[in-house]
């Protein structure tokens, strides 16, 4: 299933393999440290998984499977560099800084986005399919006009690449040599179209009928993921334009709550990819290679647990939204309609957290 | 101490109810904060509550079949400890002002249309795209409701996975017992060891389950119940009457000496590299009947209507008719020829515990091409089964018991057993339904030698 041309540093199994162009700069502590964040962010998901089943959250979009591609992905990052997720990039937001709670916020529907864009360098979650890579093209040229040293990056699933507003980033990113990289997860499912239907080439390839460079890199392999992506940011950075980074990974789970997956997909499949772990891959390795404690694999699980009893304390604790915060963010600046309808509300007596 | 009420929550984005699969505890279980309570099915899938407290199961309101409303109380928890822990923390309830007098169903995302009526039936099932169980007339295996309650992702290594799925265990069925519920190769191990309870042959019980309800007894009942035709039963019901008004059903049947196949089950029992591995009647009948759809294609097919077309099929899915707690299901195992009989009998047991589990996944119940329903665990010689709609042959099985049997013109006893084939008249005719049974009863009269020629 996996084709050749196709960065990797990991094998499935934990053993290191190597590559002609890429190599891993990162410390055996690092390392840890992004096995780390992959079991924090899977447990996070599963406990807003039995979250949304308890009616404690509206809805959910789990990430299950595409650890690694978000990971590796957010630890590239450099502080100064601003990022568009999708919907499901709750590992990304994680990498940024952004509280897990916070992630939650706009799931139990009392906030519209959950955080402040600017102080994390993270755009709210959009929900439009691949709206946010139109997003992160204008920021990105942006940047370009104030002739800052910053990179932009944009994540969206294999199913964008069919929209309309993903083409038209690829076209102006292209055209305007903008500082942005798209970082695609082909997790081989669009709800339930298969990417196969979606498209007659991998998706990397079609790159370069937009005059820009494009790779595959095994979105399980956290290794490659990083290494692949720092080169691009990099490569922004310093005026080289954008680069599309297909990162080949698989959807463990329903594509939000509200998905049945074992109707459309077979268990073989599933249980194909369960053999591709992202995380088991890389303890794998620590293991073998870096001779990890089971004690300190351990601590992280504990770490994890508690990280989701206090999730859920904070999820139960949030309270109603103030009904006028509705008016807040619509535009960065007072707007006169905007006002009136504040007013309107106002004077009907509506408002007033609880 | 207090006790906690968890609400049938909205799982699905505007969903108005949800039927009742199965529960995964009883009352005066002790239940952890997470652990799955319930299997239900909305509209849009089934999905697996888990809980949100930890404490003392003290009712579960409502049965297997129920259709609960959302909102409504679904089970009670007596919660211990004081009210900073975090499972006690009262749960923020949605704004009811905001909320619609009626809600009502939404099963696309893009919210109710404004003459939107109340839910109905209809409604509901419109969005539904799950399949009828390709129901039959006759049940087979007897699967008894677990409480044993699988997790929602279980934990395992990839050695251990790859090592159940070798030996066709599911280990979403398993709990396992390493540490912090990790499955370990002694699981798998003991889920393959012969008593782990996977009965494909168990006695029958007296049950007073009827169309997917605890009957109350003769004395205590009422003179006369109205039960309300839904879930599998409803399935079940328009699913033979599509077969029975489509498909002219006609029979044949065959008695036979199964003496070499009880042989040859015993021998194989205590051969030290099948350990773990059940190998029973039904193993033999399915490879039969697989050998007999190689041999003669023609009934692996069905009669596409629409179309005025015949379609042969040259692969298996091989129903199993499962009579489980919700009702009659009809699961299969997929490419049913291309099993040897190691493989077939671990396929089969993973069947009947997913069955058994609740488990067992829409998809599963696809697609059918051959079915097998067993009536020989009911100490019964035979049946005239209804054929699932979309197959041609349907397969019953009776009881192997002992009885006179003439061998060399001398009167013996033999384990002796009977089988019976129902199949589409439009399609087949009786000479080829009398040459495949004939072909099964030849192989389970010797089914050594028919193994070997395979």
């Amino acid at each position: 299933m996996i084709e050749p041309q196709l960065v990797q540093l990991l094998t499935p199994e934990g053993e290191r393999v190597y590559d002609d162009v890429y190599e891993t700069s990162l410390t055996a502590e690092q390392i840890f440290a992004m096995y780390r964040d992959m079991v924090i962010i899977r447990r996070l998901c599963n406990e807003a998984t039995s979250l949304q089943r308890q009616g404690q959250l509206a809805l959910w979009a789990p990430l299950q499977g595409q650890e690694a591609a978000q990971i590796g992905a957010g630890r590239a990052l450099e502080p100064s560099d601003f990022s568009f997720p999708s919907y499901r990039e709750h590992g990304i937001a994680w990498c940024r800084g952004i509280p897990p709670e916070l992630s939650l916020r706009l799931f139990r529907a009392v906030d519209h986005g959950g955080w402040d864009p600017q102080k994390y360098r993270h755009s709210v979650p959009t929900i439009v399919i691949g709206n946010q890579a139109l997003n992160a093209v204008g920021y990105a040229m942006g940047v370009q006009r104030d002739g800052a040293s910053e990179a932009v990056i944009t994540f969206f699933g294999d199913g964008a690449t069919s929209q309309g507003d993903v083409n038209e980033a690829f076209v102006w990113a292209s055209s305007f040599d903008a500082p942005v990289v798209f970082f695609v997860q082909n997790n081989q499912w669009a709800i339930s179209e298969p990417t196969i239907r979606q498209t007659k080439i991998p998706l990397y390839k079609r790159a370069q009928g937009f005059g820009f460079p494009g790779i595959r890199v095994d979105g399980n392999d956290v290794l490659a993921v990083y290494e692949v992506t720092r080169k691009a940011l990099a490569h922004a950075r310093e005026g080289g334009g954008p680069t599309l980074i297909e990162a080949f990974t698989y959807r463990m789970g329903a594509h939000t709550t509200s998905d049945d997956p074992t109707r459309y997909r077979v268990d073989a499949e599933v249980e194909a990819w369960k053999h591709r772990d992202p995380i088991e891959r890389v303890k794998a390795y620590l293991v073998r290679a870096h001779k990890v404690s089971a004690k300190k694999f351990a601590a992280v699980n504990d770490e994890a647990d508690e990280m989701a009893l206090k999730l859920r304390v904070d999820v139960l604790a949030m309270g109603k939204p103030d009904p006028l915060s509705i008016f807040d963010h619509a535009y960065a600046s007072e707007h006169p309609l905007i006002s009136e309808g504040r007013r309107d509300m106002e004077e009907l007596g509506v408002g007033g957290a609880s | 101490m207090s006790s906690q009420q968890f609400l049938l929550p909205d799982v699905g984005e505007g969903l108005t109810e949800a039927e009742i699969v199965v529960w995964k505890v009883n009352v005066g279980d002790t239940v952890t904060l997470n652990q799955p309570l319930i299997d239900i099915e909305t509209a849009k899938a089934t999905v697996e509550l888990p809980s949100p407290y930890a404490g003392v199961v003290m009712k579960l309101h409502g049965n297997v079949g129920d259709v609960v409303e959302v909102g409504k109380p679904l089970i009670d928890i007596e919660v211990a400890g004081a009210a900073s822990e975090p499972e006690t923390v009262a749960p923020a309830t949605p704004a009811p002002a905001s909320e619609p007098a009626v809600r009502t169903a939404v099963l696309v995302g893009y919210g109710v249309s404004e003459d939107a009526g109340t839910p109905t039936r209809q409604h509901r099932r419109r969005g539904s795209t799950a399949p009828s169980p390709a129901g039959v007339a006759t049940v087979a295996m007897n699967v008894a409701p677990t409480t044993s309650s699988p997790a929602l992702a279980p934990r395992s290594t990839p050695p251990v996975r790859l090592y159940a799925k070798r030996h066709g265990v599911d280990i979403s069925t398993l709990s396992g017992t390493g540490r912090d519920g990790l499955i370990t190769r002694s699981d798998v191990d003991k889920a393959l060891s012969p008593g782990s309870g996977v009965a494909v042959q168990s006695a029958p019980p007296t049950s007073t389950r009827f169309v997917g309800h605890e009957l109350a007894s003769w004395e205590s009942g009422p003179k006369e119940e109205r039960i309300v035709v839904r879930g599998v039963l409803k399935s079940m019901a328009e699913a033979m009457v599509r077969s029975a008004f489509t498909a002219p059903h006609a029979a044949a049947w065959v008695r036979f000496d199964a003496t070499r196949s009880v042989e040859l089950l015993a021998s194989l029992k205590s051969r030290p590299s099948l350990d773990g591995v059940r190998i029973t009647p039904l193993t033999l009948i399915a490879m039969a009947l697989c050998d007999a759809a190689r041999h003669y294609p023609g009934i692996n097919s069905s009669f596409d209507d629409e179309h005025g077309e015949v379609i042969v099929r040259r692969s298996v899915n091989l129903g199993i008719a499962a009579d489980t707690p919700r009702g009659l299901i009809v699961p299969n195992i997929r490419g049913a020829d291309t099993l040897n009989i190691v493989s077939m009998a671990n396929a089969l047991s993973t069947l009947v515990q997913k069955a058994r589990a609740g488990t067992t996944t829409p998809n599963e119940m696809m697609h059918t091409t051959l079915t097998i329903t067993n009536v020989g665990p009911f100490g019964i010689d035979g049946a005239m089964p209804i054929l699932p709609p979309g197959t041609s042959v349907i397969l019953a099985v009776g009881q192997i018991a002992k009885a006179p049997w003439v061998v060399d013109d001398e009167v013996v006893v033999r384990q002796v057993m009977e089988i019976a084939l129902s199949f589409d008249h439009r399609l087949i005719d009786g000479a080829l339904a009398s040459r495949a049974l004939r072909h099964v009863a030849d192989f389970l009269g010797d089914p050594a030698a028919a193994l070997l020629a395979g």
